[in-house]
């Protein structure tokens, strides 16, 4: 996975090396414009979320407007079939998705984290049993395993957290122990364990502060993945029905009538702002990802090394 | 025989998940905390007689390990339990699903490779230029944007000009040639499938772009070039056909993420699929046809995957164990 340290000039220019210092994602946001867009939306969403409850011009539970009331003066997105302000309404239902997204994130990284640390340090049979279960993970379809559990567990905002959290860490788990399994290669673990250290200050101390900046590269993308599945769980009716979120604001306009109602508003925003911060999540860790993985920037100066003249496309990225 | 040792092994490693996905599918539902079915003799103003006898009849009083025999024996025989709702054995139900499901997600999925392949293609092409960054943008989007509201705009889109829900024209007549039943059929499938492409495609977008790319940079192609081969020959007969390999195994693993797009593009126009019954089930809490639904699928997803590992296989030489 990670690059050896075996070519030279790689390991001059630190490719395969784990960065090291917040600095890292300082030059992440300066090379890339993606990375700051990225940032900037979701930034734009959680500050949003924050300060919801001061700037929301009506209440997101109270009937302030008639139902289906098309878009207005009064009220920007209209209204949806309780006659509730679609604005406010978002804005409510993005404070709890993305309180889900990041929950359920928190979970992935944390059995992810463990996962792959643990399966990549000790290695063996550990590992082995660990990755066997992430393998399996991998497969399962993850939307109807996470709708059997969520329907046997009962449909509350907590367990659609868990759900998500248990279903999405097996790609963080991967990465991390691939790493790790260099990482603990390295000559200062191995110092560390001639001067005395134990398994546990080890890990916490010599490998844990390398592995962080991937931890949160993977942790960005899913984000992205556990808001998506929050709304499909919502549509699907297993979420705690007094909350509102992204996703059970177009489970209801699905089950009430707001296509046969001509009622647009209540569905499009919706996905709009869901889709905004999915794609600011994808553009950031992308961008993250892109800067951790050496092996692509390789493929891509070989790209304008062996450059003739242009064979295809054009700009200075032409091949 | 290197290469054979591969087989077995993605081959074991198949039937070994198999047999996790049977066993969870028991435990899932009968022995975590809040299980379905053991709740089942738990009817509301029961006479503990009553639920006795329920219990004895559903044979809930036997120790565990001895009701997964008994699941594993009768799962052997093909015997998913009954639906509480339809009361008919589950397997005969789903299996009538799986027969509508499976036209509509190959359609999709297929639709999803053609558009992925062809606009990847592009966009590595023409890399830097308008049509690339339209193309990759849209993909991000179509891969950002919920399932279930790509179907409902189509839905708002297509109201009244495309079937909007349902398999096929309740008032068309049996008599009626197969030809126009075929072309109900398919004017029914186009939004259902067409939601699924637009979820699909744009991770296909995305692999073929990059993927593309780092091939054009390889030393054959330059070679290539060197003899002096047209690009449009070099492009699709040197590079494309190497690059396409990666999309064997994102096929592969998009085959989870497909099965969880049907199910809500099933539910959002009533398609008659499994992924409709699940749902169904899960407002009748007809525990048997989850149970079963569930394992159907993963089965399924498992099964694709391991026949993705042969095409790889058969596609590179260069894998061994």
């Amino acid at each position: 996975m990670s690059l050896p340290l075996q070519d030279p000039t790689l390991a001059a220019e630190g490719f395969g090396l784990p960065p090291r210092r917040a600095g890292f994602f300082l030059g992440v946001l300066r090379e890339r414009k993606a990375a700051v867009i990225g940032l900037g939306i979701i930034v734009f969403f959680i500050v949003l979320a924050v300060v919801a409850p001061y700037i929301s011009p009506y209440s997101a539970s109270a009937q302030t407007c008639a139902v289906y009331a098309p878009p207005s003066v009064h009220h920007w997105l209209g209204c949806d079939d309780g006659g509730i302000d679609m604005l406010s309404e978002l804005m409510q239902g993005g404070r709890i998705s993305l309180v889900v997204g990041f929950a359920a994130t928190l979970v992935a990284m944390i059995i992810g984290g463990g996962v792959g640390i643990v399966s990549g340090y000790f290695g063996g049979w550990i590992d082995v049993t660990l990755m066997r279960i992430t393998d399996y993970l991998l497969v399962i379809p993850d939307l109807v395993f996470a709708l059997v559990i969520a329907d046997i567990w009962g449909a509350s905002l907590l367990h659609v957290i868990l759900v998500i959290g248990i279903l999405e860490w097996t790609s963080t788990a991967r990465v991390i122990r691939a790493q790790v399994m260099s990482l603990k290669e390295r000559v200062y673990v191995k110092r560390a364990r001639a001067i005395g250290s134990g398994n546990w200050r080890i890990i916490t101390k010599h490998i844990l502060p390398q592995v962080g900046p991937l931890l949160i590269a993977n942790t960005v993308l899913t984000v992205a993945i556990a808001i998506y599945l929050e709304t499909a769980l919502a549509f699907l009716g297993l979420e705690d029905p007094t909350v509102t979120t992204w996703g059970t604001i177009l489970e209801h306009a699905f089950e009430r009538t707001a296509i046969s109602s001509g009622a647009w508003w209540a569905i499009v925003p919706d996905g709009l702002v869901i889709a905004a911060v999915i794609v600011g999540c994808f553009l950031f860790g992308q961008a993250i990802e892109d800067a951790l993985n050496p092996r692509l920037k390789v493929s891509h100066l070989s790209l304008r090394r062996w450059r003739p003249r242009t064979l295809a496309g054009r700009g200075p990225d032409a091949v | 025989m290197q290469r054979a040792d591969y087989v077995i092994k993605r081959g074991f490693f198949a039937l070994v998940t198999i047999f996790v996905a049977v066993t969870l599918n028991f435990f899932l539902f009968r022995v975590l905390p809040g299980s379905a079915v053991t709740d089942l003799a738990r009817v509301p103003h029961a006479s503990p007689q009553l639920r006795h006898a329920l219990t004895v009849e559903f044979g809930l009083d036997k120790p565990k390990w001895e009701q997964y025999l008994i699941y594993l024996r009768e799962l052997v025989h093909g015997n998913m339990g009954i639906s509480f709702n339809y009361q008919q054995p589950v397997i005969h139900l789903l299996i009538a699903d799986l027969k509508n499901t499976i036209p509509m997600v190959t359609v999709g999925t297929f639709a999803a490779v053609v558009v992925g392949v062809s606009t990847g293609v592009l966009s590595a092409w023409r890399r830097g230029s308008p049509p690339d960054h339209i193309s990759t943008n849209l993909a991000i989007f179509a891969y950002a944007f919920p399932t279930q509201w790509l179907g409902l705009m189509l839905l708002i889109l297509f109201a009244g000009i495309l079937p909007a829900g349902g398999m096929s024209d309740p008032f068309l007549f049996v008599a009626e040639p197969f030809w126009q039943h075929l072309g109900d059929i398919g004017t029914h499938m186009i939004l259902p499938a067409g939601t699924l492409m637009l979820t699909a495609y744009g991770s296909y977008t995305l692999v073929v772009r990059s993927s593309l790319l780092e091939t054009l940079g390889e030393d054959y192609v330059l070679t290539a070039r060197a003899k002096g081969l047209p690009v449009r020959r070099i492009v699709w007969r040197h590079a494309v056909r190497n690059a396409l390999l990666p999309m064997v195994t994102l096929i592969a693993l998009d085959f989870g993420y497909i099965v969880g797009g049907a199910l809500l593009v099933e539910v959002i126009f009533s398609w008659p699929g499994i992924g409709e019954a699940m749902y169904t089930a899960i407002g009748q809490r007809d525990y048997p046809m989850l149970q079963g639904g569930f394992l159907i699928l993963t089965v399924s997803v498992i099964v694709l995957n391991f026949a993705s590992d042969l095409v790889y296989f058969r596609l590179d030489p260069r894998i061994t164990a």
